[in-house]
């Protein structure tokens, strides 16, 4: 797309641009309750004193990041008094002039430069960047996938959130890792950690990689561990460094006696195993073998109708989903399945290190694996997974293939997110923008070889397409749209889920097969 | 990457971009009593679904003339019906005759900017595509980036979702003409500008270079011969597909000297508000619009556009290429907007177009799509509440094509084609570097419109003059345009062709 004889960095602005040009188009766009959600923390930060921050409950959408993140408002909402004093006022609920949306709408593209600049130090870390022309440059093609990434521009910049920011944070702290510049990286994550607690569940990828890689300076011959290197120092200053992070942010409400307070409010146990809209993970699967085995228990009389859990049998997706035949679901025990789900990856790391790109990829593992077996898990967080992994996929062929495979499914699977009508053509727009440029570019990556997806991968992707003619044309004008009005969405989490369980597999499999990276390079 | 995958990513983008842009408002949305160009699209489909043919264009008891009566040709007419049909079928509410006027929600939104995708998808998209691919120098790559200029070109994206109107179906009409007499098939060519024609009386801007083309090429070809016959077909093509269009208003002949009479609408009067052509910039000097009679008025507009357009015009009769031809529909274009009765500002936009797009060297190109913007599409933007739209799709194209197609460095003089400046002004001012010349006064340009632009939107005028801005506006972006009606007849009548498009021709 861009001018072919451009040697320099220039592409890189042309596209960061683009991108922030498709964003201020989208500020009229729809917004969800995300926005007031938002709107409500910079009014409570800006009117009431910290110790009150978390006690407030004026709003439904009380705050539930931690005390970075509403320091971060806190700091916006002194340049949204420029803007609209109205905002600020925390009894103004639902309030959205246009000068509140403009604003709102503002900061998540200003605060994207973040990402940016982040997404412009992992291209510095990439292993090959040769390339004779631009579009089939590995950094293009990265900066593309990160920058234009249909996930982050429909969540961040239609529904409204701040991931950009806070993903730009994380990659930024990958990047350093990659540069071995690992107390920056450290000091990065934990202060993402101190935005966004969602980000826990990578930690343990950081606590071994860090541990294994840094803190122990050197590693035998075949890669194992050497116990007499370990370095004091090192994990003195790291956790130092982690510590003071957490101090700042959470000391004050400590001091006030209010830390109990402050973690209700952030780990709110009370919601169901599964988000309104089913993410497409293990428990969508289970859910849907849960229904299947009592339609078919009813059909056969070996169920009683009558001993039925209800919410079970109406086809609504509420909240608190009574499973009928299988066991229902604990949060202690998705707990436990996540940990499992990703042990096996921090073994790997801990004996076979693999540097950082092995961190990176049990980093993705992690958030793969708590997508997939967490408690009330959102559909948004699978971009946790697919950000990291562009990075991966414009590396080598297998995970480009798997990225594939994430991406479109994982994206598709974003659609229900934005359910109005005006959204419609957009999103399938930039889907079809975003998966059309990622597949053929990293088929010209990775020329040599064949195809990227074999006919059964091709043939799963393609299905996509007449699930949404079902799911947004076909069906509303059914008849069953009226008795069961979230087939389509059950339809949707349940294929989307069968790709993202068998991308999960196959990363997992990358990881415990491929023995050493050098090796691979030499044969690529 | 193949070629495929990167025209489609353009045509994506360009969609994107045009269902981005539908988000905003359109004209006259919430301001009764009259509304905007939105309801008066809304009122054709109303009068045309509900109204036997005879009345379209009369004012009867059901059809109030005053309340935006059809004023386009009969091809827009039957469009419209069209819609009005899906729109019947959809919420019969929408097309109600009278109950139905003023109506706004959030579906008929939805549903008139889908059928502008639509069109849009169907006749424009297809033909830029088809252009880019035959008739853009360079290599694939330049091709796609060509494209995707043309897709996002900000104009026509703005009027047509943001303000409304369905300028995308004439345009890509008139530019399927144009493929069609550049690939040789001269028969569709005409065919479909007669359509272009038929759907929006503006194109008769462009009429005279497409007659002159067709007509220099069956001269070549040997008036008593092959010619002939060739003139013969192309002519019964253009009779045929007029009758087709006009077929229900050919019983009665006071039919179609009504609808004649509703599509040039002499008695509005020279110009309305503020266009930047001859006569609302001299109207600052001398008030024309009193000193004069309707007739003179009439006469002098009449010939002065002639005047323009004759030079361009025998040039390609004598010399019908493709070169030849384009720089003809620009100057064309330009003579009708400057100089000829009753100009809308929206009109600028067809000959920006061609302008813009017809491959002309990109440094031009910019400074037109500047001058046509800053100046016409502003005021009417802001009025629609399009701001924002407006600011971020123009920045977004400069940016875009002074990056694609990287401007400033290689508008030499050659490409410049100042070969004639140079011959003229070589005896007395024999150091004079004209491309740097140009060079800043495109900056100055730029500045100098930046300025008036941001000082018209914010800030408050003299109680004294009230116009001071847009007329300051509508003066200096017309003496860019008289600049640029000269150079481009200049370049049209003085230099030979370029080798590229001799090539092409070919």
């Amino acid at each position: 797309m861009a001018a072919p004889m451009t040697n320099d960095q220039s592409w890189f602005y042309a596209l960061a641009l683009g991108v922030s040009f498709l964003k201020c188009l989208l500020i009229n766009a729809y917004h969800s309750t995300d926005f007031e959600v938002h709107r409500n923390w910079l009014a409570l930060t800006h009117s009431l004193p910290a110790a009150q921050w978390y006690y407030e409950a004026t709003s439904e959408w009380t705050l539930d990041y931690p005390p970075l993140f509403a320091w971060f408002e806190y700091g916006l909402s002194h340049i949204a008094s420029f803007f609209d004093k109205e905002m600020l006022v925390v009894q103004n609920l639902n309030y959205a002039s246009p000068a509140t949306i403009l604003f709102q709408r503002l900061s998540v593209i200003v605060a994207d430069v973040v990402f940016f600049y982040a997404v412009k130090e992992c291209c510095k870390c990439l292993r090959e960047d040769k390339g004779k022309y631009l579009l089939g440059k590995p950094s293009f093609i990265l900066t593309v996938l990160l920058l234009w990434n249909f996930g982050l521009i429909i969540v961040d910049h239609i529904h409204f959130q701040y991931n950009g920011f806070l993903f730009g944070v994380l990659l930024l702290s990958i990047a350093r890792h990659f540069q071995n510049r690992h107390f920056e990286g450290a000091l990065l994550f934990s202060i993402l950690l101190n935005l966004k607690h969602i980000y826990l569940y990578i930690a343990p990828a950081y606590g071994i990689y860090l541990l294994r890689c840094f803190c122990f300076t050197q590693s035998n011959a075949d890669g194992s561990l050497q116990w007499r290197s370990f370095s004091v120092v090192r994990l003195v200053t790291l956790g130092t460094i982690v510590l003071s992070t957490f101090s700042v942010s959470f000391g004050p409400f400590i001091a006030l006696g209010q830390l109990p307070q402050v973690l209700s409010r952030l780990f709110p146990f009370k919601r169901g195993l599964c988000h309104a809209y089913w993410a497409p993970n293990i428990w969508a699967l289970y859910n849907i073998a849960d229904k299947a085995f009592s339609i078919l228990g009813v059909k056969f009389k070996l169920l009683d109708i009558n001993k039925l859990p209800k919410a079970s049998m109406t086809g609504g997706l509420v909240q608190e989903f009574q499973h009928s035949v299988l066991p229902s679901v604990s949060p202690l025990a998705t707990l436990v399945c996540t940990v499992l789900s990703i042990l096996p990856a921090l073994f790997r790391i801990w004996h076979r290190p693999n540097g950082a790109r092995g961190f990176l990829r049990c980093l993705v593992i992690c958030a793969l694996g708590s997508f997939m077996f967490g408690w009330h898990v959102h559909e948004k967080a699978i971009l946790m997974a697919i950000l990291p992994l562009s990075l991966l996929a414009v590396e080598s062929r297998e995970d480009a293939r798997i990225f594939l495979i994430l991406s479109i499914t994982g994206h598709y699977s974003l659609f229900p997110l934005l359910f109005t009508t005006q959204e419609l053509p957009i999103k399938i727009l930039l889907l079809l923008l975003f998966t059309i440029f990622s597949l053929t570019s990293l088929k010209t990556l990775f020329r040599k070889g064949g195809a990227l997806l074999n006919p059964l991968e091709a043939t799963y992707l393609l299905g996509l397409i007449p699930l949404e003619l079902i799911c947004e044309f076909v069906y509303p004008l059914t008849v069953w749209q009226k008795t069961f009005p979230f087939l389509p969405l059950m339809l949707t989490s349940v294929y989307c889920a069968l790709g993202v369980t068998y991308a999960f597999i196959r990363l997992y499999i990358s990881l415990l097969t491929c023995s050493d990276s050098t090796k691979k390079i030499k044969t690529q | 990457m193949e070629n495929w995958s990167l025209f489609s990513l353009c045509v994506l983008l360009g969609l994107t971009s045009r269902w981005a842009v539908s988000f905003h408002s359109y004209s006259g949305a919430g301001k009764p009593p009259m509304f905007g160009d939105y309801e008066a699209q809304r009122h054709w489909q109303e009068v045309t679904y509900n109204l036997p043919v005879h009345e379209w264009y009369f004012n009867t008891t059901n059809n109030d003339l005053n309340y935006w009566g059809l004023d386009y040709p009969p091809l827009t007419a039957y469009h419209s019906l069209v819609c009005a049909y899906v729109a019947k079928l959809l919420n019969p509410e929408w097309v109600e005759l009278h109950a139905s006027r003023g109506y706004e929600s959030h579906s008929h939104k939805l549903f008139m900017r889908a059928t502008v995708l639509f069109t849009d998808i169907l006749i424009y998209i297809p033909a830029v595509l088809l252009y880019c691919f035959y008739f853009c120098d360079g290599s694939s790559k330049q091709k796609v980036a060509t494209a995707l200029c043309i897709l996002l070109y900000p104009g026509l994206i703005l009027i047509d979702y943001g303000h409304f109107q369905y300028n995308s179906v004439s345009l890509g009409l008139a530019l399927w003409g144009i493929l069609g007499l550049g690939l040789g098939w001269d028969l569709f060519g005409s065919l479909a500008f007669t359509l272009a024609l038929n759907y929006k009386q503006m194109e008769l801007y462009h009429s005279l270079p497409f007659f002159c083309y067709l007509l220099g090429k069956c001269i070549k070809q040997g008036l008593t011969g092959r010619g002939f016959f060739q003139l013969a077909k192309i002519s019964l093509t253009v009779l045929v597909t007029f009758a087709l269009c006009w077929m229900p208003f050919l019983s009665d002949p006071k039919q179609p000297l009504q609808v004649l009479h509703r599509l040039f609408p002499f008695g509005r009067g020279l110009f309305e508000d503020k266009v930047a052509n001859t006569w609302c910039s001299l109207n600052v000097l001398i008030k024309i619009k009193t000193l004069l009679s309707r007739e003179t008025q009439l006469f002098l507009s009449f010939a002065l556009t002639l005047l323009f357009i004759l030079p361009s015009s025998l040039k390609l009769l004598s010399k019908p290429n493709l070169w030849q031809f384009k720089l003809a529909l620009v100057n064309s274009s330009l003579a009708f907007f400057l100089f000829s009765f009753q100009v809308h500002e929206k009109s600028i936009l067809l000959a920006a177009f061609y302008c813009t797009h017809l491959g002309f060297c990109l440094f031009l190109r910019l400074m037109f799509f500047l001058f046509v913007f800053f100046h016409s599409m502003l005021p009417l933007l802001v009025k629609d509440g399009l701001l924002l739209p407006y600011v971020v799709t123009s920045l977004a194209f400069l940016f875009l094509s002074l990056y694609l197609l990287s401007a400033l460095e290689r508008s030499t003089e050659e490409e410049l084609r100042l070969g004639i400046y140079r011959k003229l002004t070589r005896h007395w001012l024999p150091k004079l570097n004209l491309s740097r010349i140009i060079k800043w006064k495109f900056w100055f340009s730029l500045v100098a419109m930046a300025v008036l632009s941001f000082t018209s939107v914010w800030l408050e005028p003299p109680a004294k003059f009230p116009d001071l801005f847009p007329v300051l506006v509508s003066i200096l972006s017309f003496l860019h345009f008289l600049g640029f009606i000269i150079y481009f007849n200049l370049v049209q009548l003085m230099e030979p062709q370029r080798k590229k498009s001799q090539k092409k021709t070919n």
